[in-house]
């Protein structure tokens, strides 16, 4: 379908394709397997321009916003989103920064992202610390002109890669919902460590550490915003990197159709190619429709969104929760088009399949996103000043 | 630093193939690329400007679509581009390729290296380089794998040979046709896409290159070609069936009889 | 100048519209037109089985002194003290037009130190050995080695000069043709003369798609270059020839360029390029390790491996091995692919291959588009077994291994 990109959005997806079917297809099988960060299409992004699409030109970035992020991640995704997913959690890591960082932070910190020069990866999530983020541990001590941190992280995308680590910790237990507070740790401050690298399902390109925080000294000027903003700084950063896991889910969507398409054409049963037989056909129908209605919405909620809207939670997670459905449908549905074939490793199809699943997962799992529609829906509708009856 | 690349605006390989039924070519698309050696020529251009700082211009001798070449390589960080292209050109052979090139640089002014792809993929000579360097009276190196600038103005070059490789110092003004080797060609950037999709692209014509109509193109030409065929049709191809060791029983009958050496 | 359509002829079938890699026809009902696109590539010509297009001829008549130029003559290049083969298959193709013509074939022999390489000239069919023994000479630069070869050419005045399109042969013979401002067609499979004289340069082009034949009705000598391993060299034979040592200037030897170094390849078992039997393997291997089973096979045969751009690429083996539009060209007498699927830009270096064999568990792997004998089979399984059936037809093999 037409979406009405300008010349440049075009140009932003042209790269982004070139990139994905140039240096990732050919890679992608090889770092899957081998469980290896994909460095060199990190420097093949870096030096393209790609990393700071969504940061403002004045910290190096090229201007654009969340619908332009997707864009390039979309053709990425369609690769691999191992790899994808890499590239996006860069951003991820940054949104804090980007928006509730000091000046000094955003002059020091979003130019080395933007140019794809350090990594940065977001710190939430712990082992008792899920979906109910207000369980986390990790605290941090205000000593002098300094805060201590103590405790781990889990399953933190670029864990190990990245350099610039933006973490949520509790600054005051008392104030519940209002006592915990950013950091910006960097790698190498005295007390950070990882842990090992994580064995995953799929995308096993990205690279999954745990962060240890043993009294992790840093300066005072790495709190981001004021202390006890924490959960904001979250949330608004979720609607701002939702509809990225999103476009992930589109871009993967996209790669496994284009598989069992191509594939029903060639494969001949029963003296046709099974494109021909119904079942197949309407499977592949509504592979499509799926997919081309997950575009429009993560498209739409995108250009929403980089409006800075009132129902910006409502719309991110909607993109979420439906693309990543569909990617996880569609993977699904590929390999079963494909067979035998799709079963074996042989083939990119089992790979999609075995990714799709984390999408439904992080960033909020998908049963969160239902929470949090549920609860705009109350709220909206609990504004209304007339009645639908 | 000047440094000028030439590079050529040629079919897709892939998409020009001969048809097994009619044996005659058949065209699919109108797939258009750089030749793939052009673009180790660029990136080798482009290295020595990451290196020691260099101003680099893409010429090309083409129709006007070969616009879109020069793009192509604009968008991955060369700075100007210059399109050689007049109908006087046409059916020029290496030769006659070889003096409206040199009208260009010479045009240019102030050009210290050439630097061209080892050969183009539809025409396969692997002429035009050193026949180029003749005209303009510049020493050259072929078949370069590896550049290197010294402090003097001359660069040590590594070329492959049939029998190893040779290390020359090559004083510039110079030309040198590069192999893969030079360089894997780096990907464009947003930026310098976006700055190449607006550039301005001179055409320089038969006029502005002040050349007589007797000395370029087809006239200008000493060869030329008087006909066209299919290569003669391999025999039947066989397929070898059976158990892995029955085909490799029938594949040695077979060579032996073919006349494979050292069977 | 583009090309012409005879439109009495043309019938308007369409099928020179869809050959042009320039897509320069557009065809109505009233005929073929064709646009400024054009490029002369010549493809249409033979494609019309109507005879109804043709191209436009080269400008002005014969050169005024054709006359003055007789005699075949060709470069024989030699390395190590020994006269490369390329040079015998010139001499070979020389004799048949020399004597078609009934002019003498002369060979040209550069360098330092020539010791009796002008003898075994001789012996391949040379009626005449020019040649030029200097100190400047003893290792090739083009500047030297073509103003050597411009001064014979100028002083004898050979109606043809050949030379082999070896890395040399196209280096340096561009710039000899430029310097005599004559025409030079490069990569020759095949080479005839008319009645008149002319030279008839057969290559292949579009990557080996179509043949191509060339002329040059106005430059002398009319120049070529002939792909290595495809002519036929005479016997070598007790034969009458004279040897000539020819004087050149110092000047017209003067080279800018600088030689530092000469590194041979350590490698001296059989080269790519040279081999008689070529094992390639491609991404069916599974990982670099297993080219150790392609070596033994290519050991086995005195042939050299080679390697499908996407194993180069990704380290499994060193790119001097690479066959392809990127890599070398090669045309063994067997050139076997195992495990290469055979996109169109590997098939292109190495489709000159007399037998072609291909090993690919894919039985709709492209590969098998282009092979003499094809093996549907797992690679890893069938290059054992194959090595296997050698040693026991040799008579090596004692038992299971």
């Amino acid at each position: 379908m037409n979406y009405f990109l300008t010349e440049e959005q075009e140009m932003i997806r042209e790269l982004a394709e070139q990139i994905a079917r140039e240096k990732i297809r050919p890679a992608r099988a090889r770092l899957d397997e081998q469980e290896e960060f994909p460095w060199e299409v990190v420097g093949t992004l870096a030096r393209s321009d790609l990393f700071g699409l969504y940061i403002p030109e004045e910290y190096g970035g090229m201007g654009g916003g969340i619908f332009e992020n997707c864009l390039a991640v979309e053709q990425l995704a369609r690769g691999c989103i191992g790899i994808a997913t890499s590239f996006a959690a860069s951003g991820l890591g940054a949104y804090p920064i980007l928006l509730y960082g000091s000046e000094e932070q955003k002059k020091e910190y979003l130019p080395p992202i933007a140019s794809g020069e350090r990594l940065a990866a977001f710190g939430l999530t712990e082992s008792g610390a899920g979906s109910d983020v207000s369980a986390i541990q990790t605290a941090a001590r205000r000593d002098g002109d300094h805060y201590v941190l103590n405790g781990t992280k889990q399953w933190i995308t670029n864990g190990g890669e990245a350099e610039i680590y933006t973490v949520l910790a509790v600054t005051d237990r008392s104030k519940g919902p209002r006592g915990a507070s950013f950091f910006i740790v960097e790698k190498g401050d005295p007390g950070f460590s990882f842990g090992k690298k994580e064995k995953k399902l799929g995308i096993r390109a990205s690279s999954t550490r745990e962060l240890v925080f043993q009294d992790c000294r840093i300066p005072a000027n790495r709190l981001v915003g004021r202390e006890g903003t924490g959960f904001v700084v979250a949330m608004k950063t979720f609607d701002k990197s939702r509809p990225g896991i999103g476009i992930l889910g589109v871009g993967l969507a996209q790669g496994a159709l284009d598989l069992a398409v191509e594939y029903a054409r060639k494969r001949v049963q029963f003296e046709k190619p099974i494109i021909n037989f119904q079942a197949v056909q309407h499977k592949l129908a509504d592979m499509a429709t799926k997919t081309e209605a997950a575009r429009a919405l993560v498209y739409a909620a995108a250009r929403h969104l980089d409006t800075e809207p009132k129902d910006a939670s409502k719309v991110a997670a909607m993109c979420k929760v439906f693309a990543s459905d569909v990617a996880m449908e569609v993977s699904t549905d590929a390999v079963q088009i494909l067979g035998g074939y799709g079963y074996m490793r042989d083939y990119p199809v089992e790979k999609m399949m075995r990714d799709a699943k984390i999408l439904q997962i992080y960033e909020g799992t998908n049963e969160i996103q239902r929470n949090v529609i549920g609860q705009e829906l109350n709220k909206e509708y609990g504004r209304l000043k007339e009645s639908f009856f | 630093m000047h440094i000028v690349v030439f590079i050529k605006q040629v079919p897709d390989a892939k998409n020009v193939r001969i048809d097994p039924e009619t044996h005659t070519l058949v065209r699919q698309g109108v797939e258009s690329i750089v030749n793939p050696f052009d673009l180790f020529a660029v990136e080798a251009a482009l290295r020595i400007k990451d290196e020691h700082g260099a101003a680099v211009t893409a010429l090309t001798m083409g129709p006007p679509q070969a616009k879109d070449a020069l793009r192509d390589v604009l968008a991955r960080g060369v700075d100007d581009a210059v399109l050689v292209s007049d109908r006087a050109f046409a059916g020029a052979d290496t030769w006659a390729t070889s003096v409206t090139l040199a009208a260009a640089v010479r045009k240019m002014g102030d050009v210290d290296l050439v630097v061209c792809g080892k050969q183009a993929v539809d025409g396969d000579t692997a002429q035009v380089g050193p026949e180029t360097a003749t005209v303009l009276d510049i020493p050259y190196a072929t078949f370069v794998k590896e550049i290197v600038k010294s402090e003097d103005s001359s660069l040590k070059v590594t070329r492959q040979t049939d029998e190893g490789t040779a290390v020359w110092r090559l004083p510039l003004p110079a030309l040198v046709t590069v192999l893969k080797e030079a360089g894997e060609p780096r990907l464009p950037s947003l930026r310098h896409k976006m700055r190449a999709k607006k550039a301005e692209i001179p055409v320089w014509g038969i006029e502005e290159l002040g050349l007589q109509a007797d000395r370029v193109g087809l006239s200008g030409s000493y060869t030329q070609v008087v006909r066209v065929f299919s290569p003669p049709r391999r025999e039947e191809r066989v397929l070898v069936e059976g158990s892995v060791s029955e085909q490799a029983e029938q594949l040695y009958r077979y060579l032996k009889e073919a006349g494979i050496p050292n069977l | 100048m583009k090309a012409i359509v005879d439109i009495d002829k043309c019938t308007a079938c369409g099928v020179c519209e869809e050959v042009c890699p320039y897509e320069a026809i557009v065809v109505t009902e009233t005929g073929a037109e064709i646009t400024d696109e054009c490029t002369l590539c010549g493809m249409c010509v033979d494609t019309c089985e109507f005879g109804a297009i043709s191209l436009p001829e080269v400008g002005a008549g014969a050169v005024e002194d054709a006359g003055q130029y007789r005699g075949v003559c060709v470069y024989a290049e030699w390395r190590d003290g020994a006269v490369h083969r390329v040079s015998h298959e010139l001499l070979g193709a020389g004799r048949e037009l020399a004597d078609a013509r009934g002019v003498e074939l002369a060979a040209v022999l550069l360098g330092h130190s020539l010791g009796d390489l002008p003898g075994e000239l001789v012996a391949h069919g040379a009626d005449v050995v020019y040649t030029v023994d200097r100190p400047e000479l003893a290792r090739f630069t083009d500047e030297a080695y073509a103003g050597a070869l411009v001064e014979i050419v100028r002083k004898k005045r050979p109606e043809i000069l050949l030379a082999g399109a070896t890395s040399m042969g196209r280096s340096f013979i561009p710039r000899v043709a430029a310097t005599l401002k004559t025409g030079l067609t490069a990569d020759c499979t095949r080479l005839g003369v008319s009645d008149e004289g002319l030279l008839l340069q057969t290559r292949p082009a579009f990557g080996g798609n179509v043949m191509a034949t060339i002329v040059c009705p106005r430059g002398r000598p009319q120049m070529a270059t002939v792909r290595p391993k495809v002519m036929k060299a005479l016997e070598p034979a007790r034969r009458e020839g004279r040897v000539e040592e020819v004087d050149v200037s110092a000047e017209s030897i003067r080279s800018r360029v600088e030689v530092l170094e000469v590194i041979p390849e350590e490698d001296r078992t059989a080269k790519l390029t040279e081999a008689d039997v070529v094992i390639s393997g491609g991404r069916g291997l599974q990982k670099a390790g297993n080219f150790a089973l392609l070596d033994e096979l290519a050991r086995m045969l005195g042939g050299a491996v080679g390697a499908s751009r996407s194993v180069v690429d990704d380290g499994w083996i060193d790119p001097s091995h690479q066959v392809g539009q990127t890599g070398r060209t090669v045309a063994p007498a067997l050139y076997m692919a195992a495990g290469i699927s055979g996109a169109v830009q590997h098939v292109v270096g190495m489709q000159g291959s007399k037998t072609i064999v291909a090993v690919n568990k894919d039985v709709n792997a492209p590969i098998f588009d282009v092979a003499t004998v094809g093996v549907v089979a797992d690679l890893l399984e069938f290059v054992p077994e194959f090595i296997k059936t050698i040693r026991r037809a040799r008579g090596e093999d004692r038992g299971e291994k």
